[in-house]
């Protein structure tokens, strides 16, 4: 092969992780553990030291199961939260594994809070096969291709698909990581596998400007949304975190805002454990408050709603996996973020579908031998790679195409702009418009292996906008407000639509397929694979 | 949403290079950020330096006022210093082997 920029290498592992956050690390120890001469390899652009969501670190491990609970009882708050658009296997599967690794965690020197009696404390409820990957060094002009006998994919869903709260400078600061771009849903798509509830985006309701969390204010110190005339409203809407990010929308669209977290009056004690518990995990936050010199005791917390994201951690966003956790491909394997009908996973669910994942590989690869992927394959993907290194003046740059595409997305796919809404005939135009975006993306240049990252990142976010708006269009319902506002359709309808919107990509068009739900207790095999 | 690297002070060890989960910061023999826009804000380069050369900044566009902010780290203890416009300073504790109340 001849290359201009990159050198060429092949590397081969047993079982190759794709992503080195939560559920990757986790997955990679479970195979450590249980299998030690299997080979893994963890592909990853950053250090996995701080790669994925948890680089600031995290004040609290969301879900494990309190005393007097059952792995049950998380399975029905996140359907009731999800409006039944969830699966039952996958929550179920995940919530048995949930206190185990808390333990395992909590041996490995993580700090947990217990009450008296040792217990944690609660938090309030919250035909294809692979034969591997290509990729290439962030750092080093080198093209990899990497064969396989199985591929766990971990790469978190996806940032920076619309318009961001703050689009200046201060355009990164949100609240899902700007560098989990869709990698891994965008793989899938092209792969051909099945694709679930893209519909079910992620909104998040969080501290105005800082995107610092609301839970700490909620939980910790019981701060209730008041709108600017002093009125509680989280009443009027209901708990769940879509109707709080909705009720925070009506407030202000009838002319009650902004809205706030109600902490004016809270003892100096509870500031003091604010600045700290803030410190650990949104330092912003607190440097806010020092700097506007008012303490949360003597100011109200402004909020708002982040820009729409597409998480399988917290939505049921992702790949269609069977209750082992493989993919509509053979031998890939989903776990985390990018996995979907799982929601609220959060860390912890993170890494027990980690564990479930890297035992079902391990299950999967004894049977397997190395296939070789083909020359073909390798020349057709390193040149395309290649030639964005040697494209020259391109009329758009990178970061334009990233604007208009979320400039797209927030005025007809629902952004901020339009207050989470979209209907048809806007959902029309974003299709169309990305298809545009996505073809000027091919005269792109970079000038080196960071910025080929950057159009890489692009292309994968621009993908996973045309299932999302393909996904949109076909639930014809409004069963979450705001992540799904569908304005042509604003009642919930549950003949229809209780069941699940996947979709695939056949000959360059997206397919939608609807799924029954599938039950906890039930073991769901893919019968109909691609 | 960024960091401010002293190059006076800075070593030139890497470590905060390392860290970004961005990829965010080179070395051209001392450490730079090199996209400042695209910082996510994490803090995980500030709490790597031992020389406290990255320092923390909100942006104006977020109302940020022009405090900067570094740690210090001493066994458990990890130490916030924020370095006020007007030249005070305030420091808070916090302990690693205690878990938030919240």
């Amino acid at each position: 092969m001849r290359s201009q920029k990159m050198q060429f290498k092949k590397l081969r592992t047993d079982v190759l992780i794709i992503g080195g956050g939560t559920a990757g690390c986790y997955a990679a120890m479970t195979i450590a553990q249980n299998s030690p001469d299997t080979k893994v390899l963890i592909c990853e652009k950053a250090n996995i030291k701080r790669s994925g969501c948890l680089a600031a670190g995290v004040n609290a491990l969301n879900a494990y199961i309190t005393k007097g609970c059952t792995p049950q009882d998380y399975v029905d708050y996140a359907r009731h939260d999800a409006a039944g658009i969830v699966r039952g296997d996958l929550l179920l599967t995940m919530s048995e594994n949930l206190n185990s690794v808390t333990a395992h965690l909590e041996q490995l020197g993580l700090v947990i809070l217990k009450d008296e009696n040792g217990n944690y404390v609660t938090r309030g409820k919250r035909n294809l096969k692979i034969n591997g990957a290509f990729g290439f060094n962030v750092n080093e002009e080198i093209f990899y291709s990497i064969t396989a006998k199985a591929v766990i994919i971990c790469t978190g869903g996806a940032a920076g698909l619309y318009k961001p709260n703050n689009p200046g400078f201060s355009r990164h600061k949100m609240w899902y990581p700007p560098f989990n771009t869709g990698a891994g849903y965008a793989m899938g798509i092209r792969a051909g596998a099945e694709m679930t509830t893209f519909e079910m985006r992620f909104i998040a309701l969080r501290c105005k400007d800082t995107i610092a969390p609301t839970g700490t204010l909620a939980q910790g110190v019981g701060a209730k949304q008041i709108n600017s005339l002093g009125g509680v409203y989280e009443d009027k809407y209901g708990l769940t975190t879509s109707q709080r990010v909705h009720g925070t929308v009506m407030e202000n669209i009838s002319g009650r805002g902004p809205c706030y977290l109600k902490t004016a009056g809270i003892t100096a004690q509870q500031d003091d454990a604010l600045i700290k518990a803030y410190l650990n995990m949104a330092p912003s936050q607190t440097i806010k408050w020092l700097e506007s010199g008012k303490m949360p005791s003597e100011q109200n917390v402004e909020i708002e709603g982040t820009e729409p994201y597409i998480v399988g951690g917290h939505t049921a966003s992702g790949y269609w996996v069977d209750t082992d956790r493989e993919t509509t491909i053979h031998g890939l394997f989903a776990a985390g973020d990018v996995a979907g009908g799982c929601p609220q996973k959060y860390v912890t669910g993170a890494l027990a579908e980690g564990r479930i994942a890297a035992l079902s590989a391990l299950k999967y690869i004894a049977a397997q031998s190395i296939s070789e992927i083909s020359d073909e394959k390798i020349s057709e993907n390193f040149s395309r790679a290649e030639k964005f290194l040697n494209n020259k003046n391109s009329r758009f740059s990178c970061e334009q195409l990233e604007e208009a595409m979320q400039t797209v997305m927030d005025r007809y796919a629902g952004g901020i702009g339009t207050n989470y809404r979209y209907n048809d005939r806007q959902l029309d135009i974003a299709d169309e418009r990305i298809s545009q975006i996505q073809t000027l993306t091919d005269e792109l240049c970079a000038e080196d292996m960071h910025e080929l990252m950057l159009i890489y990142e692009l292309r994968e976010r621009l993908t996973v906008c045309k299932t999302l708006i393909a996904h949109l269009r076909a639930r014809k319902e409004t069963r979450w407000h705001s992540f799904a506002e569908n304005l042509d359709y604003p009642q919930r309808d549950d003949e229809n639509y209780l069941c699940c919107i996947n979709s695939k990509l056949e000959n360059g068009r997206i397919k939608i397929i609807k799924r029954r739900l599938i039950k906890e207790g039930e073991r769901y095999e893919h019968n109909d694979r691609p | 949403m960024s960091i401010m690297i002293d190059r006076e002070k800075c070593i030139g060890c890497g470590k905060c290079a390392e860290v970004c989960p961005g990829n965010l910061i080179k070395l051209d023999g001392k450490a730079f950020i090199r996209y400042p826009k695209d910082c996510w804000g994490c803090t995980s380069c500030v709490k790597e330096c031992k020389v406290n050369a990255v320092k923390f900044f909100l942006g104006a566009d977020i109302g940020g006022m022009g405090s900067l902010v570094y740690t210090r780290q001493k066994g458990d203890i990890l130490t916030w210093v924020i370095e006020r416009p007007d030249g005070s300073v305030k420091e808070i504790d916090i302990n690693r082997k205690e878990s938030n109340r919240y």
